[in-house]
């Protein structure tokens, strides 16, 4: 530590920041706060603020650039392109919880068991070293290969291919809290294992499970795109992004508009979700970015 | 080293064993009969019997898997239930198409990434490093189908520098034309991330009192950078190349459909939608199986290049 700061930790009146004052002082956490926010406002505000019906063709006005009546242009079926991306957000945003809600229950739980029961340890470790034989869009194919093209079956694919980061952070940050001394005098006192692991221990990991729950927003949406944009995921005419795009390679010589806005909307969101859990990692745990 | 390669060797064992249980069951998650999703809705129940006998799917399954190893170990991994071809003659026809892209891919990324890290650790805070910083942060958020079609759409439709699409072997000036575009698109995530592992393994290492000594006794600053930092800088992004190479096959899928290339890819892509199991089984258990093949030899270079490892 240095002098300095010694001196001013001593000084009276010397308070340690606070998490909030710590979070709020990242750029990182600000932008990407405000980035989150804006997207779920905009979740909550489409139906009302969409221009147009987002399925609703209109083939006198196809291929139109941006104009004031359709201020992103329009499609190759002359859909409203700015009502598109606003109700595409709905299923992006739907598409990050429900595949990291899979992700954060299997990959908690099987974390949880694999760091505080060493018996386990050993067998969940090795099937997720199974599943980590696959680079992760690649398993996300492979489980879509055998369920079937479609939105519903692409987040259950981004979800369980999501699963072993979830296991392997969870588990590294049980095997830290398991030696601590509360834990062990829970035990002594003969507290249950499932108290002990819902009380103690989860709180207690809480800050790693948090910042690999936000960051897998920004993969799972950027994966779900992917999936989309392959012919595998959401199929025309829903509204998600990639498929937007997957349909728009078609007319890239003559209408690119209709791929850009949309690999737009993916890079601002994914950007955001990645901005803020870059700064909730380095404002709840330093230590977790050299991870 | 031997006995580090044996060791590595056979834990290498379960996982292969693994991924072929995985490999074996997406016939079997598939929700309903798979036969019928392979036959059709329509199909009369004479056509799926003899598609479930075609697939094995009439026998127990332990019975099945057993069967499945078998044919696995003597190179049979069934026939397209579209094309009646044999999977394995489609996978070898398709994989040298996957594997180029990949291997150029890789080249290109550490062509690029290595000296650009170098340079920006080198002159931290300067515009290049902050423009490799910001790159960075680009290259996670860009989904890899829109690298691919902003190339497509500047260099081969308003500029026509390259081809639109294709494939040609690399030893025709046309076949580099055809793979730039493709192999640019692969390894952009790639470029952004080992950029800034080399960045950050560089700055950690100049900095170490050896570099210094070296300094001390006047060598020249760029054999200084390069044989003594960037030597023991190296071992991290080892790491990462073997991983990336994972990564960019798993990207090869994507940038093989925005560029119509014929790799294995394209063909699992095709093989999913037209509900073509024993193809998708073929090539998602031949791309697992190059990607812990790559996973293996990169610990073993990494033995090699540090000792260190060897006696861990």
């Amino acid at each position: 530590m240095s002098e300095a700061l010694a001196r001013s930790i001593a000084a009276p009146g010397y308070r340690a920041p606070t998490l909030w004052r710590r979070l709020g002082r990242s750029w990182q956490v600000r932008i990407g706060a405000a980035v989150v926010a804006a997207l779920g406002l905009v979740v909550l505000v489409t139906p009302a603020v969409a221009p147009y019906d987002p399925a609703q063709p209109n083939v006198q006005d196809r291929f139109q650039g941006p104009s004031r009546a359709h201020p992103l242009g329009t499609d190759d079926l002359g859909r409203d392109l700015l009502s598109r991306i606003l109700y595409g957000s709905r299923i992006s945003l739907a598409i990050g919880v429900i595949a990291v809600g899979i992700a954060f229950t299997g990959g908690v739980a099987f974390g949880l068991f694999a760091g505080f029961y060493p018996r386990l340890d050993n067998l969940i470790m090795r099937s997720m070293d199974v599943l980590l034989a696959f680079p992760g869009l690649l398993l996300a194919i492979a489980i879509l290969g055998a369920l079937g093209p479609s939105l519903t079956n692409a987040m259950i694919a981004v979800g369980i291919a999501s699963i072993p980061s979830f296991v392997r952070i969870t588990r590294s940050a049980v095997l830290a809290v398991r030696s601590q001394e509360y834990v062990e005098a829970s035990r002594a006192l003969g507290v249950r294992d499932a108290h002990i692991l819902v009380r103690h221990v989860l709180p207690n990991i809480s800050p790693a499970v948090i910042v690999t729950t936000t960051l897998s927003m920004a993969n799972a949406i950027l994966a779900a795109s992917v999936l989309s944009f392959l012919g595998l995921g959401a199929q025309p005419p829903t509204p998600e992004w990639g498929a937007m795009v997957f349909v728009a390679k078609n007319y890239l010589g003559f209408a690119p508009h209709i791929a850009l806005f949309p690999i737009l909307a993916i890079f601002v969101t994914v950007l955001g979700f990645n901005f803020l859990g870059d700064g909730l990692r380095d404002a709840l745990d330093p230590r977790l970015s050299r991870l | 080293m031997a006995s580090y390669i044996t060791g590595r060797l056979l834990l290498t064992v379960p996982v292969l064993v693994g991924v072929s249980v995985l490999v074996f069951l997406i016939l079997h998650l598939t929700p309903g009969n798979p036969a019928l999703v392979v036959a059709g809705p329509d199909a009369p129940p004479d056509v799926v019997r003899e598609v479930e006998h075609t697939l094995g799917l009439d026998q127990p399954l332990y019975v099945q898997y057993g069967k499945y190893v078998l044919r696995l170990i003597h190179g049979d991994l069934g026939r397209s239930v579209r094309s009646h071809e044999p999977v394995l003659r489609q996978l070898l026809t398709t994989l040298p198409v996957t594997i180029t892209l990949a291997l150029v891919g890789v080249a290109l990324t550490v062509a690029v990434s290595v000296p650009v890290g170098i340079v920006a650790a080198y002159n931290r805070n300067s515009p290049l490093d902050l423009a490799t910083i910001c790159a960075v942060l680009a290259a996670s958020a860009m989904p890899v189908f829109a690298v691919g079609l902003i190339l497509l759409w500047i260099f081969a439709i308003t500029l026509r520098w390259f081809p639109l699409s294709g494939y040609a072997p690399l030893t025709t000036v046309d076949g580099w034309r055809h793979i730039a575009l493709p192999a640019v698109t692969v390894s952009s995530g790639a470029v952004a991330l080992l950029a800034r592992l080399t960045r950050s393994s560089m700055l950690e290492t100049l900095h170490q009192d050896y570099v210094r000594t070296a300094r001390a006794k006047g060598l020249w600053e760029p054999g200084v950078v390069v044989r003594h930092a960037f030597r023991n800088a190296l071992l991290p992004v080892i790491t990462i190349v073997g991983l990336q190479f994972g990564f960019l096959l798993s990207g090869a899928v994507v940038t093989e459909s925005i560029f119509s290339l014929p790799g294995m890819g394209r063909l699992l892509v095709d093989a999913i939608l037209g509900r073509d199991f024993p193809v998708v089984q073929g090539a998602v258990l031949m791309l697992a199986l190059t990607f812990v093949l790559t996973n293996l030899l990169v610990d073993i270079a990494y033995a090699a290049v540090d000792p260190r490892v060897r006696y861990a």
